[in-house]
């Protein structure tokens, strides 16, 4: 999947001016930063209230989810896009609904979300055998290639991205009230339950997008990291929520920018590393400040 | 009991079965991976810690590429990613629980890490065959297994399965009520590290049967449908580990049988049939309980008798 770079052998200068209109002359690395751009934006802020809520193993496990989803899209010939978005909205209901009809402990829950998990990890294992044991392919699934990604899925991926934040403004509020005390919010007769769903979906939709991107198993770095980050840096909920998107388009696009310029370490290693560098920044501060008594933790 | 009806149906049935070396050595080393793999998946799931389970099945990833990288056996980096990791994220919680966020961040991260050794790995001289050493790690390779590989397996399985057996009686303790525990004098925290590294050590175990990605379902699935079966602790510890090791020889002996499903297709597919099977058989078996909690309500005296939610 290096390829289309390897011949070129592109070279990082000190003009930082120069090496971005380099890096833009090219129209797939222009359709990568949009992508990136819409990707983290969608992700910062369903994964802002994924952090919020705890519920790092459902976003996870939506997260792999697309893997199968997309082998079996290949398998039966449709475009790998549709199975994104089937099994990630498939999966989502599925945990939202499973732990409903029986215990409404946190165990049970977290076992049916690993078995959805592992299991359907296994089927698009089985998918990709039964295709033709294509491993080029599955590696490709699951780490990610940003080289390919055409005009056309960039306008498919503002689409998705639009609707979804349309949904998620709808229900902010509904939303942040349930996740930060829920029963008062039930007591009140916010629809708990439907909202829980309704997240559950668009994290699965934020899952499939970004996933064309990074590859099944890291879309949870654009998740978990920059909200993580933000909600280390402030308490505040709407400061937090900006600073996430703005972490979440900066580590895209310097990822982006890092992978192109060496061609020998993929994406998904800058992505998660610059992620985490900046995680271990904002926990260091945090300590600091919290050290001289200025800030305090209010989030839950 | 499910174990023995499988395995004698499979031996009179089909005799040629375990005429294979490879078929021998995936029984060798499957049976007791799945074992230890039920009993320590039932303490990981009533603790509610199969997110860890997961972060920990992510790092054997990368410590096994890491080593085949680096030019070592591919088991010493699984061992020694998923011990130290474990420790980490024992260390780092309270009570030897890690939050989430800080688990999930920390493994995206060691997964990052896994993904950079797997170019580096791929990009030798023999790309493709290395390329599939990716993929055998992630999905499992139980039929590639040597006789020595399935014997050490196996040997290490039951070190472990004797391990957690033996300290069985104060992790349930520590696991159904802490607070109590720890007044009682049970070491808490040094229990709660123990079992993240026995949760790692058997993470490493199993990525060598179902692969790094599917080793959470042999974890969780039989767990959770023996906690659905029965209340009584120990009972549900077994049944876990029955219902486990009978996924294991079904789903072998099924992909056995039909070539083109791989053998970590089988044992998932079965195990999460299995946990299915036990929502259709008790469906609103604890729906009194309104609260989701970790721990029960009551304190419990003997860990044995009192166990109210599982």
């Amino acid at each position: 999947m290096r390829a289309s770079t390897g011949d070129l052998e592109p070279r990082l200068t000190w003009n930082i001016v120069a090496d971005i209109h380099q890096v833009l002359e090219f129209p797939f690395m222009v359709n990568a930063f949009r992508a990136g751009f819409i990707v983290a934006v969608l992700s910062g802020l369903v994964g802002w209230f994924m952090v919020l809520r705890r519920q790092s193993f459902a976003g996870h496990t939506l997260a792999v989810v697309g893997f199968p989803g997309a082998a079996g899209a290949v398998l039966i010939g449709v475009s790998a896009t549709w199975g994104l978005f089937a099994f990630a909205l498939a999966a989502g209901v599925l945990i939202g609904l499973v732990p409903a009809s029986g215990t409404r402990g946190y165990s049970e829950e977290s076992a049916v979300t690993g078995t959805i998990q592992a299991f359907a990890l296994a089927c698009g294992f089985l998918f990709v055998n039964l295709y033709g044991g294509s491993l080029n392919g599955a590696t490709a699934l699951l780490f990610g290639s940003f080289l390919g990604i055409t005009a056309d899925q960039v306008t498919v991926l503002a689409v998705v991205a639009v609707c979804a934040l349309g949904v998620l403004a709808a229900i902010w509020r509904p939303l942040y009230f349930a996740t930060l005390d829920a029963d008062v919010a039930r007591a009140r007769g916010v629809p708990v339950r439907a909202l829980s769903i309704v997240f559950l979906i668009l994290l699965g939709c934020a899952a499939a997008e970004v996933s064309q991107i990074t590859g099944s198993l890291l879309v949870f770095a654009l998740l978990v990291i920059p909200a993580a980050t933000a909600q280390e840096l402030t308490p505040r909920p709407g400061v937090s929520a900006i600073l996430t998107v703005v972490i979440g388009v900066a580590v895209t696009w310097g990822s982006l920018f890092a992978a192109y310029y060496s061609s020998s370490y993929p994406i998904g290693f800058f992505l998660t590393t610059f992620a985490f560098a900046a995680y271990l920044a904002a926990n260091g501060w945090q300590r600091l400040t919290r050290r001289t008594g200025a800030g305090a933790r209010a989030l839950p | 009991m499910t174990t023995t009806l499988a395995t004698s149906a499979a031996g009179t049935g089909l005799g040629d079965l375990l005429g294979h070396d490879f078929m021998r050595h995936a029984f060798i080393a499957g049976v007791p991976i799945a074992v230890l793999a039920g009993a320590v998946g039932y303490f990981m799931v009533l603790r509610s810690q199969v997110f860890s389970g997961d972060a920990l099945s992510h790092v054997a990833f990368t410590g096994a590429l890491g080593a085949l990288a680096a030019g070592i056996d591919a088991r010493l980096g699984l061992f020694t990613a998923t011990v130290a990791v474990a420790v980490i994220l024992g260390l780092l919680g309270n009570r030897g629980r890690a939050d989430d966020v800080v688990i999930g961040t920390i493994f995206v991260w060691v997964l990052g890490l896994g993904v950079l050794a797997l170019s580096v790995y791929g990009s030798g001289a023999r790309a493709t065959a290395n390329g599939a050493a990716g993929v055998n790690i992630l999905f499992g390779s139980i039929f590639g297994l040597s006789r020595p590989q399935a014997a050490t397996a196996a040997l290490i399985a039951v070190i472990l399965l004797l391990i957690t057996v033996s300290s069985a009686r104060p992790l349930l303790f520590a696991s159904l009520d802490e607070r109590v525990a720890a007044a009682r004098g049970v070491p808490v925290r040094a229990l709660g590290v123990g079992f993240l590294v026995i949760v790692g050590a058997t993470a490493a175990e199993a990525t060598q049967a179902v692969g790094a990605l599917l080793l959470l379902g042999l974890l969780s699935a039989p767990a959770g449908a023996a906690q659905r079966l029965t209340d009584r602790p120990y009972l549900a510890m077994a049944l876990s580990s029955c219902l486990a090791a009978a996924s294991m020889v079904i789903g072998l002996t099924a992909s056995y049988l039909l070539p083109k499903v791989p053998p970590s297709f089988g044992i998932l597919a079965v195990a999460s049939g299995l946990y299915a099977l036990t929502f259709l058989a008790t469906p609103r078996r604890h729906r009194d309980r309104s609260h989701p909690t970790d721990l029960p309500p009551e304190p419990a005296d003997e860990p044995g008798v009192v166990s109210p939610r599982t």
